[in-house]
């Protein structure tokens, strides 16, 4: 989330789409009605089914799955051709009077740059702004500029009115134009919208660009940075924010630093590529320090070992010789026999990941497979036979498993970041079952050994494991305490200031990331937790809920990364001089008596900073400014465009009829084997969608008794129509296949699902809840990801599990 | 006179204790046994803040186990509830945490490291001993024999692709950093978490 739950109460219009809050995370949502109550805000829900969202909502519309871009450019181009745009905002805090290179173009559907052979943008180059010969950007302020990104983004979304809109989402046109109308409303300055979405935005093959075109709209309106605003991911684990934070993907290292790719040999072109210099003069461009938080992780991990002759140990760290290494590409290759050995912390793939038959025969190919988890999971007894639900014959399956069974929430010390970026800590209230350990113990004790292994022995490249920093009270079990206060970082000698007064006693923490050096006088193992466990203690662990400037802001509570900021970008609250934008939303402000910026936040911004210098708001980014125009950041095109989902109900792109190309997103992420795979329309007519009840989370409840009790059985929804069509009444049992597999359930026969009209023809939608399996004490049932499609979003690789086609018909 | 006591109502009680102890000595007895105040089921009980596991919403809850803490006790959590601080939740639940007890004590926890030899339709149960032995064995194994120090062409890439890894983002900050300096160390590179999906 840019912003934080109880935030949304000061929002004026809540768009719901891609999620379902109010079944989701109904405590959170809470925030929405008292939105409603206490600030007369209406809410907005779009959704393929009439959700539990919906049923509270002003505002509510049907949208076919995976259409949400062509909404939302639709969206755009309403905003900017009624002029409802927040114009000094964008002028002055987006990019849209960047000129873009004159050879950047978009034709039918594909941008320039593309290769067909490899099916992706393999030369990326024209999606950049011109430089002018003082090495910035060049601006027009005018935004009449033919190329400047104003106009280009009007002109690609020109093609998105209201009859395209309405085709291909199968949105009648009064409900698209009631709900554009009310969120032009927002472009006020002293009015916000928030959006609210989850994995109905992620789980598409578009689904990054999704977010995206989300992200645009809310920089029209002048809604970033607001109280009341901001694109707010509603995230579904308790820590995924955290490990995503610390960087626990293929390619990423702690605080959202990257891996170096094979061709990247050289330290300090590494580094170079990644400590950004400004691309506008003067703007603060915060990433310029990344070699501070780099050496500062090299010091947390190896000590002594990294220097400076030695690079910090950057030869040390795995290099990429493929883009990824994500879970698609994993499976791909355990599917081919290519890996021997996996390991799975509290992870259940065979229930989580698409084509369960694929992940089966993945993990039957395995020379040995770890299972850590506190519950019994279909992942680690994936070679046993459950009869129709898991039918595998044991005999012929030859991986060697081992389970290992770990303590929970209820059972350990430490802290977990919820959605809003805040670290929360907490306390073991009993130990585990039986002989249940910690996470951080068996990780302890796994190291231990295999040190003392490659002592003995020797081995492949001992360096890293033996040259570990490994300074832990037992070995064998770090203390959450200390690894907690290993990620906030110390100080490894005296630090001094431009005169040499020491700031900071060696051993002393630190008490943000501003103190990193890059010098190898600091260590931190994750940066943007800098601030988290300071001299004055364990910040995650403080109880204040006090709100003294009555915006919902709890600085006490808790920490928030990064620097306890609770509303990303919040600089841009206030106008180019500092001042409100109105005064029903004053958060964060400059004070011209004291010379810094006040409010109630710690401001986004640096501190001292004045408005005068005209520094721009976004201090990530290069140019200072939000981004319209992507330039090369994502894998799939500067602007987000509308394409098919890879198993559509429909037979082309609408917006690209005579490209094939352009049917899917041509950068989506899918191996050959999986495209075979790919069903077709004829025969599978139906489009499917995954999704989640209030009562069940993911697969671990079907563990706890209480919801086994109320949610018992395995369902899917249906329309009456389509009930009629196929002859099957409420309560009987349907069967739903897909080309990759089938479950069974019982057909729930409902007005919230309703057929859409898409273009010529009426597309029927199954919603298929998520929660069964054959292990737990809830009723057996059928996975159903053995009907999801191994196709992955082109940026994020996230499986399309939201969209695809199956059949449904009487069991 | 037939006394509900709401929780709070509870403790003005208490408060007063030893006046309504005297009352009831001087006759003021309740007329009939349902008049009692029932024993406050949390009173002898440890009180432990944490946050919901499930969803990120990170709703404060409050466990509550039996036990002092001592040596030769076992705690034993036996209820759990949502923290009236909390400034997001401020107390309460979504059908999915009010069953958060019944996950702490699901009967399908895992209780013994088991090991499924190849071929075999059971498990085996296993020391922690046996069991990291075993697992560490296969790390080195494996890595030793297809750890790549350079690539084809001669490039430094230090990595090991042929195990992966997936972490939980059910599980801790803590355990998660410690897992991540773990697992890339080992030059690893087929790492993910449930972020991907």
């Amino acid at each position: 989330m840019t912003n934080h739950w109880v935030d949304i109460r000061n929002a004026n219009l809540i768009l719901s789409m891609g999620g379902n809050s109010a079944e989701a995370h109904p405590v959170g949502f809470r925030w929405v009605t008292e939105a409603i109550e206490h600030n007369k805000a209406k809410l907005i829900c779009i959704d393929p089914r009439y959700t539990r969202t919906c049923a509270v909502a002003d505002y509510k519309a049907f949208i076919r799955t995976g259409t949400d871009i062509t909404f939302l450019g639709g969206l755009i181009h309403y905003l900017i051709t009624t002029n409802q745009i927040q114009r000094e905002y964008v002028l002055h805090y987006t990019d849209a009077s960047l000129l873009v290179r004159e050879d950047y173009g978009f034709e039918d559907g594909i941008f320039t740059g593309y290769n067909p052979d490899k099916k992706a943008y393999d030369d990326k180059s024209s999606w950049m702004y011109e430089l002018g010969d003082d090495g910035y950007a060049v601006r027009d302020m005018s935004l009449q500029h033919p190329r400047c990104v104003y106009q280009l983004m009007r002109e690609h979304y020109s093609r998105y009115d209201i009859d395209t809109v309405s085709s291909i989402c199968g949105m009648p046109r009064e409900h698209i134009e009631h709900i554009w109308s009310e969120i032009g409303k927002m472009a006020v300055p002293h009015q916000t919208m928030t959006i609210l979405y989850a994995l109905g935005w992620t789980q598409h093959s578009i689904g990054s660009q999704i977010i995206r075109t989300a992200a645009m709209v809310q920089l029209l309106l002048g809604n970033m940075g607001m109280p009341g605003g901001g694109v707010n991911a509603l995230r579904g684990h308790s820590n995924i924010q955290g490990l995503t934070d610390l960087g626990l993907l293929s390619q990423l290292l702690p605080g959202y630093m990257t891996l170096a790719n094979a061709s990247e040999q050289d330290y300090s072109a590494y580094i170079k590529k990644r400590a950004k210099q400004p691309i506008l003069e003067g703007e603060v461009s915060y990433w310029k320090n990344y070699e501070k938080f780099h050496v500062s992780l090299m010091k947390s991990w190896f000590g002594d070992a990294a220097t400076q002759e030695n690079n910090w140990c950057f030869d040390w760290l795995p290099k990429l010789s493929r883009p990824l290494y994500d879970v698609l590409d994993t499976f791909e290759r355990m599917h081919k026999g290519e890996i021997n050995g996996y390991f799975c912390q509290g992870f259940n793939p065979l229930a989580s990941f698409p084509n369960r038959q694929k992940v089966t025969e993945g993990l039957s190919r395995l020379k040995y497979l770890v299972v850590m988890d506190p519950l019994n999971t279909e992942t680690s007894e994936f070679w046993k036979n459950y009869g129709e639900y898991n039918d595998v014959d044991s005999s012929q399956i030859q991986t060697e498993v081992i389970r290992l069974p770990t303590t929970c929430f209820a059972e350990d010390d430490g802290s977990i970041v919820n959605s809003a970026r805040w670290l929360q800590w907490h306390w073991a209230a009993a130990p585990g079952p039986g002989e249940a350990r910690p996470d951080t113990r068996i990780m302890g004790e796994l190291f231990i050994r295999l040190r003392d292994l490659y002592r003995q022995e020797g081995g492949a490249f001992p360096d890293p494991i033996l040259n570990l920093d490994w300074d832990y009270d037992i070995p064998e079990a770090p203390s959450s305490e200390e690894l907690a206060q290993e990620y906030n970082g110390r100080a490894l000698v005296d630090l001094t200031d431009d005169n040499g007064n020491v700031t900071r006693r060696a051993g002393e923490l630190l008490s943000g990331f501003s103190e990193m050096t890059a010098d190898g006088r600091t260590a931190s193992g994750c940066w943007i937790f800098s601030g988290a466990w300071t001299q004055d203690g364990n910040q995650m662990a403080r109880r204040d809920n006090s709100d003294p400037y009555g915006t919902g802001n709890t600085l006490g509570w808790a920490w928030a990364w990064p620097a306890n900021r609770r509303v990303l970008y919040n600089r841009a609250s206030a106008d180019t001089q500092g001042r409100p934008w109105g005064r029903e939303k004053a958060f964060v402000w400059w004070s011209s008596e004291q010379g810094r910026w006040v409010g109630a936040d710690i401001p986004d911004f640096p501190v001292t900073s004045d408005p005068a210098r005209g520094q721009g708001p976004f201090i990530m980014q290069p140019e200072g400014v939000g981004h319209f125009f992507a330039g090369q950041s994502m894998v799939d095109g500067p602007f987000p465009e509308h394409y098919e989902p890879f198993e559509s109900p429909i037979d082309n792109n609408p917006l690209h009829p005579n490209n094939p190309l352009a049917k899917n997103n041509p950068a989506g992420r899918i191996y050959e084997e999986d495209r075979k795979a790919l069903g077709t329309r004829e025969e599978f007519p139906h489009a499917a969608t995954t999704y989640r009840l209030t009562e069940h989370f993911h697969f671990w409840t079907k563990h706890a008794r209480l919801n086994a009790v109320v949610q018992p059985e395995q369902f899917v929804e249906i329309s009456h129509q389509l009930a009629d069509e196929i002859g099957v009444a409420a309560g009987d049992w349907v069967r739903v296949s897909s080309n990759r597999g089938f479950i069974k359930a019982v057909a729930v026969v409902t007005k919230r699902m309703q057929p859409l009209r898409i273009g010529d023809r009426d597309v029927h939608h199954v919603g298929i809840p998520i929660h069964w399996g054959f292990t737990g004490v809830a009723k057996k049932g059928y996975l159903i990801n053995a009907l999801t499609p191994v196709v992955g979003d082109a940026n994020t690789q996230t499986p399309e599990y939201k969209s695809f086609i199956v059949k449904v018909e009487k069991a | 006179m037939t006394v509900n006591v709401t929780r709070r109502q509870f403790f003005k009680l208490g408060a007063a204790g030893v006046a309504s102890s005297s009352m009831a000595m001087m006759g003021f007895a309740p007329e009939s046994a349902e008049a009692s105040v029932r024993q406050f089921k949390l009173t002898h009980a440890r009180e432990t803040r944490n946050n919901c596991t499930y969803c990120s919403v990170g709703c404060g809850i409050l466990i509550y186990s039996h036990g002092d803490g001592s040596k030769n006790v076992r705690q034993e959590i036996f209820h759990i509830e949502g923290d009236p601080d909390h400034p997001v939740s401020r107390g309460s639940l979504c059908p999915k945490g009010s069953g958060l007890l019944d996950f702490v004590r699901s009967e399908t926890r895992l209780e013994y490291p088991q090991v499924r030899a190849p071929g075999s339709s059971e498990w085996k149960r296993v020391s922690w001993d046996e069991a990291l032995d075993r697992i560490a064995r296969h790390i080195k194994k494996d890595r030793d024999a297809n750890f790549v120090e350079r690539d084809e062409t001669g490039r430094t890439v230090n990595h090991w692709t042929t195990s992966g890894f997936l972490a939980a983002s059910g599980a801790s900050n803590e355990a998660g950093y410690i897992t991540h300096k773990v697992v890339r160390n080992l030059g690893m590179v087929a790492f993910d978490n449930q972020a991907r999906v």
